[in-house]
């Protein structure tokens, strides 16, 4: 009976923890959905033998809801630095990076690494990926029809009663995130964006349950891309790179769908995503060959090519498509980065505060 | 050697239900924190001794905020109502089957079971399929002249309760089928000789006799019923709150553990009642 002992085999090799597929080594990534170019990861495959296994999320909570129960088997993360980078540093969560394993660690650009340093002192744990703002993906084409001189450039466009309800018909949307969303909506209502104090959080909550009636979904935020592309919403309060990737979906279509991203003038959202290793990663090692690889400039050039968010490897400048480099709406002006703000960090108490907030504002009372 | 039977059942208790039940209370009275899992443990060994570092705030925004209240109860309705159809449907369909010849009947039960052998999603993703407004009922309805544009049937009370029955009617129809079956016909046999119409009969002989065996039918649909996520989610209005999707966005989402703990002991002790009620009615027997 070859056969039974070839099973028998197998088994035991199974119960000692060498299965035969274990052979090539593998890297468990857990990324944000549609957030790199699958060519590049066809690539580190190809160059190094390890074998990828790619898994996305499309929300900060998610991210953190896989990693708080500990033993996640990821090897490599890309949290947000506020608040989800800054706290999994404050608990111990991460692994230090060996820069000695990465020296394409020094293409980053300074002064970018400088604005996460706060969270992170001296970036022990995490090298910046792409970062991007919060703001409007609007249906160019449909509001043109509807409504020509409509104020584009601050969330008034959405957050209005008045221009919520006549835009209801054509369609609004907020992605569903309470950490994403609230900085912005405190920073319109001309509060502090990091504040939990009863009053602001109550102005917030009345400015949200206010344009609530007229929001046709309140999706994550990969669903949201998807509906934007598809011509389903008109205003959508979201991630830049999320609308820009849409609104190239949209072209790719052609079916007259026109999408476009606004940040608010008054001060945008600024995040910065962070490549980060858990600290019980079952394997670091492949981890740092990949950090390293995506910080190769034609890499990262490519990624931002495909997923049109900036990053923060500045040789990548000339290597970008035109398109893309020269897009305001990626690579944010001088003025606008000026104004834009970073969220500071919340305490336990704070954040359920905002998230019971949220569940309120979701369930619309 | 009796011991050691009796052991087995409670040690079983002990193991699953006593156990969890203390784990949920323990993580119900800490506190958020920045730790892997999230939450600082109530107490604390300081220096060789216990310090009490909990809170009771998880436990007591329950009664706070209207929010999960009402959450709790919607889902209790909403439970209340499925358990309901579903036990309307059954009973004619155990009725059947225990009325069909014997060598029958293996072939209606395992008709009964077969869905459940398909996946939940699947089944969910197929009304879905059915209940969209491009969707199969929809076209007929149009196509018949009943409706001018696409009704909204998806993302509704009346998908969702299709959706729980759908799921749940399996363990419905079994404990009663099994109860009809074995029933002693000779009860029936005398009540028909002394005159009572076959409708009479099951008035007041078949069906007082199958109550407590209608009773665990609509148990076994109220109880999960009530927890239920995954229907709501695929079928039911969006942002329902109803508890079992509360407490998994506390959870999942916001990595509130206390609170998600504190909710999902509050839904374990409404569900407490119909369970004692249902021991009373076999205690009363």
């Amino acid at each position: 009976m070859p056969h039974r002992r070839a099973i028998a085999l197998w088994l035991a090799m199974l119960l000692l923890g060498a299965s035969p597929l274990r052979a090539q080594p593998v890297l468990n990534v857990y990324n944000w959905a549609d957030y790199i170019d699958p060519h590049v990861v066809q690539r580190f495959q190809q160059e190094t033998g390890i074998r990828i296994r790619y898994d996305v999320y499309d929300s900060l909570e998610t991210l953190e809801g896989k990693l708080s129960s500990g033993r996640s088997g990821y090897d490599l993360i890309v949290p947000t630095s506020e608040p989800s980078f800054a706290r999994l540093v404050r608990a111990g969560a991460l692994r230090p990076l060996d820069r000695t394993r990465i020296p394409n660690w020094s293409n980053l650009d300074p002064a970018l690494m400088e604005r996460v340093a706060a969270v992170d002192p001296g970036n022990r744990h995490g090298a910046i990926y792409l970062w991007g703002t919060v703001g409007l993906g609007i249906r160019t084409d449909a509001l043109r029809a509807l409504w020509p001189d409509a104020p584009r450039d601050s969330l008034d466009l959405l957050l209005r009663p008045g221009n919520a309800a006549r835009l209801a018909r054509c369609g609004l949307a907020v992605m569903d995130s309470a950490t994403d969303v609230l900085p912005s909506v405190l920073r319109w209502a001309g509060r502090d964006p990091d504040s939990a104090a009863p009053a602001d959080l109550r102005a917030a909550e009345q400015a949200l349950l206010a344009v609530r009636p007229h929001l046709r979904a309140i999706p994550g935020s990969g669903t949201l891309l998807d509906m934007l592309a598809r011509g389903e919403i008109c205003v959508a309060l979201t991630y830049s790179g999320d609308v820009i990737q849409a609104a190239a979906r949209a072209r790719e279509a052609g079916r007259g769908v026109e999408i476009a991203y606004v940040a608010p003038s008054a001060g945008a959202h600024l995040w910065f995503d962070l490549l980060a290793i858990p600290a019980d990663a079952p394997s670091p090692d492949a981890a740092h060959a990949f950090i390293d690889y995506l910080l190769r400039p034609e890499v990262m050039a490519a990624i931002t090519g495909h997923v049109r968010y900036p990053n923060a490897v500045p040789a990548t400048r000339p290597l970008v498509p035109e398109a893309v480099r020269d897009d305001p709406s990626v690579y944010p002006s001088e003025a606008s980065l000026r104004h834009a703000f970073v969220p500071g960090t919340l305490t336990p108490a704070e954040e359920r505060a905002r998230s019971r907030l949220w569940n309120r504002f979701k369930a619309g009372r | 050697m009796r011991r050691l039977l009796l052991a087995l059942p409670l040690g079983w208790l002990l193991l699953l239900v006593l156990a969890p039940v203390l784990i949920l209370l323990w993580i119900a009275l800490a506190t958020v924190g920045d730790s892997v899992p999230p939450f600082d443990p109530p107490l604390a060994w300081q220096g060789g001794a216990p310090v009490w570092q909990g809170s009771g705030e998880s436990l007591l925004i329950l009664i706070e905020d209207d929010f999960y209240l009402r959450a709790l109860l919607r889902s209790v309705t909403v439970a209340l109502v499925s358990a309901s159809l579903a036990l309307l449907l059954a009973y004619p369909m155990a009725l059947g089957i225990a009325e069909t010849r014997p060598r029958w009947r293996p072939a209606l039960l395992l008709l009964v079971m077969l869905p459940i052998w398909t996946g939940l999603l699947p089944r969910l993703g197929a009304w879905i399929g059915l209940l969209r407004d491009g969707g199969w009922v929809n076209h007929w309805l149009l196509e018949l002249g009943l409706a001018q544009q696409p009704a909204r049937l998806l993302y509704t009370d009346m998908a969702l309760y299709a959706g729980m029955v759908h799921s749940y009617l399996p363990f419905a129809v079994l404990p009663l089928a099994v109860a009809l079956m074995r029933r002693d016909r000779l009860v029936e046999a005398a009540a028909a000789d002394l005159g009572a119409a076959p409708g009479r009969v099951f008035l007041t002989v078949t069906l007082p006799l199958s109550v407590p065996a209608a009773a665990a039918s609509f148990l076994l649909v109220f109880i999960p019923a009530a927890g239920e996520f995954v229907v709501p989610e695929l079928l039911g209005p969006p942002d329902d709150p109803l508890l079992g999707r509360v407490i998994w966005s506390e959870f999942f989402q916001n990595r509130d553990w206390p609170l998600a703990a504190a909710l999902s002991l509050a839904l374990l002790a409404v569900l407490l009642v119909p369970i004692r009620l249902f021991q009373r009615l076999g205690a009363a027997r």
